[in-house]
């Protein structure tokens, strides 16, 4: 007996409630861009510049007393968190102008082995000039930019322009809603995320794709049937495929989420965030807003031959 | 329908057969790999900075102090040739740019000729006969402006960045940093990874140091007390000891004479060694040219003490008992071993044409390093076991042949990685996690294809061919959108990133092929075989 998340012939109304979606979305964008504005990202030296070190010790850090200890240094902004178990800390550190990493690292050394010995070990120390953390705000802001200008003109050039504003609107939608997940939890926002985007971005739009391609199937083969409709039918259609991808990749990610080691936790909580945002797009966002638009069909006369006049690799 | 010609099964078998001997070396310990037969590819993967600990900087070349050294020497010459033609003249520099005033301004054509002969071409090629480096502003009276041309500003640039990564380059391997990397990054930028260097501060003060090192006379006229006012002769400067006191202040100040002696640029060897108090010292010797230089001018000051300034810090003072004939020296200062070591090693590279700037920098523990290693492993193992059994239970005997694919494809991820000597970053290996999870949808949309192809009646031969057929527009069309966010990340990734952006891409084009080739291989093989009335699926 196989497994069978999603029945054989589904029959959900997916546009019919569009209108929902359309608020529920609406509503979370909004309410991302408010957060964006009010409690800002929690930006990571990549992109705010400064010092970072994460250090080891034998012992649970009391954060509260490092934190006392660390303030008196002189160095301004002290940032404090523990990273994977309580004896691991990460310590961030207002870009200091006069001096280098080593001091900042020998002055942290110092403080935190007259508090535990020196059982504590630096594992790894970061230090972004202003200069560059500037460059890569820069860089990454202009790479998604990019990525999804050409994906527009990818899906333009495939499809037809209509689908590529609607994988477009789904696509900033799910990007404007990551970032407000970053803003509302706080968690880190650096480089890596900014790759994790890109990839929900590549991800989202393949779920888009896989969707478009089977309407414009279907608006081939079915030339009576009403757009709504249409939708409703492909959406169907490729449902068991949509949830069975967005299954076996969040199996993978979670798997990284919780065995892949601190580093990388922030880049799978955007992915993981990313693949329900970017499943839910694509369904309730990306196809119903083709309603907004012309769609349109190819000529009655050609209707005959049609089926042949599509390429090969179509079929 | 379902024909298969032998030229495509030979081909999608030998594929991945490559693609896996590729892989296969990653597993391999390295004496295995010494002692594999020659025609096997041997070439493993290189973990990144993330995964094996080590130290990544980002260096600025401070270009514009080159600059502004380039425009005083030119202006220094231009002073001497018109003083030559007897042609009086002040001169000054503002900003950017030379202003010489004539005494007379009716020598203003003569001084004006001698300045125009006095441009050299610069970035000239076989093409090109190359530009001034000098523009001449145009104007009459008794001022001329000179300022440097852009393509002499350019050439000094490039000319300082590409020097510096040779100096920096002779320096590191001297301090025996294995396989370290370092190259030019956008304009003035320097890029250097060194795996395996954990403790940075040493080497940092191996890159940091200009090591300009050049013999002066000092002035003895002046007097301790004009040193500490800080008054000085015409063409003499004050500079402090390098010996520190236990503030960091120079222990001395000296009265140096600004004409060079001896340049540094003459030395051709340093070694650290001994003085006869067998104190740490570097001895030095000079090519020819500095070997005269410095014999004739110990000769000619026997008996007053001289300085040797390295990078505007006097590391010591003696002076000239008898003079120095041979070519060689050795110069001693209270240093400790490390200290003669590393002045020993950074005099034979050579001196930075200009300061650099540290604008970012990273490193990684060995032991966070392995950490990661292992929880990627952890999490890959993991993920994969995952998706697997989930694609068994979810199509039977289908999913063992997509799981068979999807065995081949992380192992042709592994052999394209290898192949390319691309480098495995932590989010690369997120990346190839990652691609598990979507290398499935492939097979998912074909046997979905299938699917709903046998629930419209169709036999199962032909839902199959279908099926694969169908999908396969889709499945490219769904793979170049994420094929465009990785080559995007690419371009504009740094580091870790940029790996993730490399097996992202690379996962992609194997899931590819393998879903659409080799698993179509198998599930066809299979079909003809058996010649099945109905599939579960």
């Amino acid at each position: 007996m196989l497994l069978k998340l999603v029945p054989q012939d589904t029959k959900i109304a997916f546009v019919s409630v569009r209108k929902i979606a359309y608020v529920v979305s609406g509503l979370m964008i909004i309410a991302s861009i408010f957060l964006y504005f009010e409690k800002g990202l929690n930006f990571g030296i990549d992109f705010k510049g400064g010092f970072l070190i994460e250090a080891h010790t034998d012992h649970t850090a009391d954060l509260s007393q490092l934190r006392t200890l660390t303030g008196n240094l002189g160095l301004g902004d002290v940032a404090l968190q523990t990273f994977g178990d309580d004896s691991q800390v990460l310590i961030r550190i207002e870009y200091q102008e006069d001096k280098s990493l080593n001091e900042v690292v020998a002055l942290v050394r110092q403080t935190l082995e007259a508090e535990y010995g020196d059982t504590v070990t630096f594992q790894r120390t970061e230090a972004v000039g202003p200069k560059v953390s500037g460059e890569l705000i820069e860089s990454g802001v202009m790479s998604v930019l990019l990525a999804v200008g050409a994906v527009l003109f990818y899906i333009w050039i495939r499809f037809e322009w209509q689908f590529g504003l609607g994988a477009v609107i789904a696509l900033l939608h799910d990007v404007i809603l990551t970032v407000g997940m970053f803003s509302l939890t706080q968690l880190e926002f650096n480089l890596s995320i900014i790759a994790a985007i890109l990839t929900i971005v590549g991800y989202s739009l393949n779920d888009t794709v896989v969707v478009y391609d089977r309407i414009r199937e279907n608006l081939r083969k079915f030339r009576k049937m009403e757009l709504p409709e249409l939708i409703d039918f492909s959406l169907n259609e490729t449902l068991t495929r949509t949830v069975m991808t967005s299954l076996t990749t969040l199996l993978a990610l979670v798997a990284l989420f919780y065995f892949g080691g601190e580093v990388i936790h922030g880049f799978t909580a955007a992915m993981i965030w990313g693949i329900f945002v970017g499943t839910y797009s694509s369904v309730f966002i990306a196809s119903p807003v083709l309603l907004w638009f012309e769609l349109r069909r190819e000529p009655e006369e050609k209707a005959e031959d049609g089926k042949e006049a599509i390429p090969e690799q179509f079929r | 329908m379902l024909d298969f010609p032998r030229w495509k099964v030979i081909s999608i078998i030998l594929t991945s057969l490559i693609g896996i001997m590729l892989a296969l070396p990653n597993f391999l310990t390295n004496e295995q790999i010494e002692n594999l037969p020659g025609f096997l590819p041997s070439s493993q993967i290189t973990l990144g900075l993330d995964l094996q600990g080590g130290a990544h900087f980002l260096l600025e070349v401070d270009t514009a102090e080159t600059i502004k050294k380039l425009l005083l020497d030119k202006g220094q010459s231009l002073r001497d040739d018109l003083r030559d033609a007897d042609i009086l003249h002040r001169y000054r520099v503002v900003g950017e740019g030379l202003v010489i005033t004539l005494t007379n301004p009716e020598q203003r054509e003569d001084a004006l000729e001698i300045i125009r002969d006095a441009a050299v071409k610069v970035g000239a090629s076989l093409t090109n006969v190359g530009t001034d480096d000098i523009v001449i502003e145009e104007g009459n009276g008794a001022v001329i402006n000179i300022s440097l041309s852009e393509a002499a500003i350019l050439e000094k640039k490039i000319q300082s960045v590409q020097q510096s990564i040779e100096v920096l380059r002779r320096r590191i391997d001297g301090t025996g940093t294995k396989e370290p990397t370092i190259q030019q990054n956008g304009e003035d930028r320097i890029l250097l990874q060194l795996p395996g260097v954990d403790n940075t501060e040493e080497i940092k003060n191996v890159i940091e140091t200009t090591a300009a090192m050049n013999f002066h006379l000092t002035n003895l006229a002046v007097s301790q007390e004009d040193i500490m006012r800080g008054r000085t002769p015409p063409r003499t400067t004050i500079y402090p000891s390098l010996e520190k006191d236990e503030n960091g202040q120079p222990l001395y100040q000296y009265a140096i004479r600004d004409e060079v002696m001896v340049s540094g640029e003459d030395l051709v060897n340093a070694t650290y060694s001994t003085d006869e108090n067998n104190q740490p010292a570097v001895s030095i010797t000079f090519n020819t040219r500095g070997g005269k230089q410095f014999a004739d001018a110990t000769r000619a000051n026997v008996g007053k003490p001289f300085a040797i300034i390295l990078d505007g810090e006097v590391i010591s003072a003696p002076r000239i008992n008898t003079a120095i004939l041979g070519g060689s020296a050795i110069i001693t200062g209270s240093f400790t071993v490390q200290e003669a070591n590393d002045l020993a090693l950074l005099l034979r590279a050579g001196a930075l044409p200009a300061p650099l700037d540290f604008i970012e920098e990273r490193t990684v523990g060995p032991d966070l390093g392995a950490d990661s290693v292992a929880a990627g492993e952890i999490a890959a193992v993991i993920g994969l076991a995952a998706v697997m059994i989930f694609i068994v239970l979810s199509y039977g005997f289908f999913g063992i042949i997509a799981d068979a694919a999807l065995a081949v494809n992380i192992l042709m991820i592994f052999g394209v990685l290898s192949m390319f000597g691309a480098t495995l970053t932590l989010p690369g290996i997120a990346g190839i996690v990652l691609t598990v999870g979507m290398a499935v949808d492939a097979n998912v949309l074909i046997f979905e294809r299938i699917r709903e192809e046998l629930a419209r009646g169709k036999n199962v031969l032909s839902a199959v061919d279908i099926g694969y057929g169908r999908a396969f527009g889709t499945i490219v069309d769904a793979n170049v959108t994420t094929l465009i966010a990785a080559l995007i990340l690419f371009q504009f990734g740094s580091g870790p990133v940029k790996g993730f952006a490399v097996t992202l891409a690379a996962g992609i084009f194997t899931s590819v092929f393998t879903a659409v080739s080799l698993s179509r291989l198998m599930v066809v093989t299979w079909v003809r075989k058996k010649r099945p009335e109905t599939i579960k699926l």
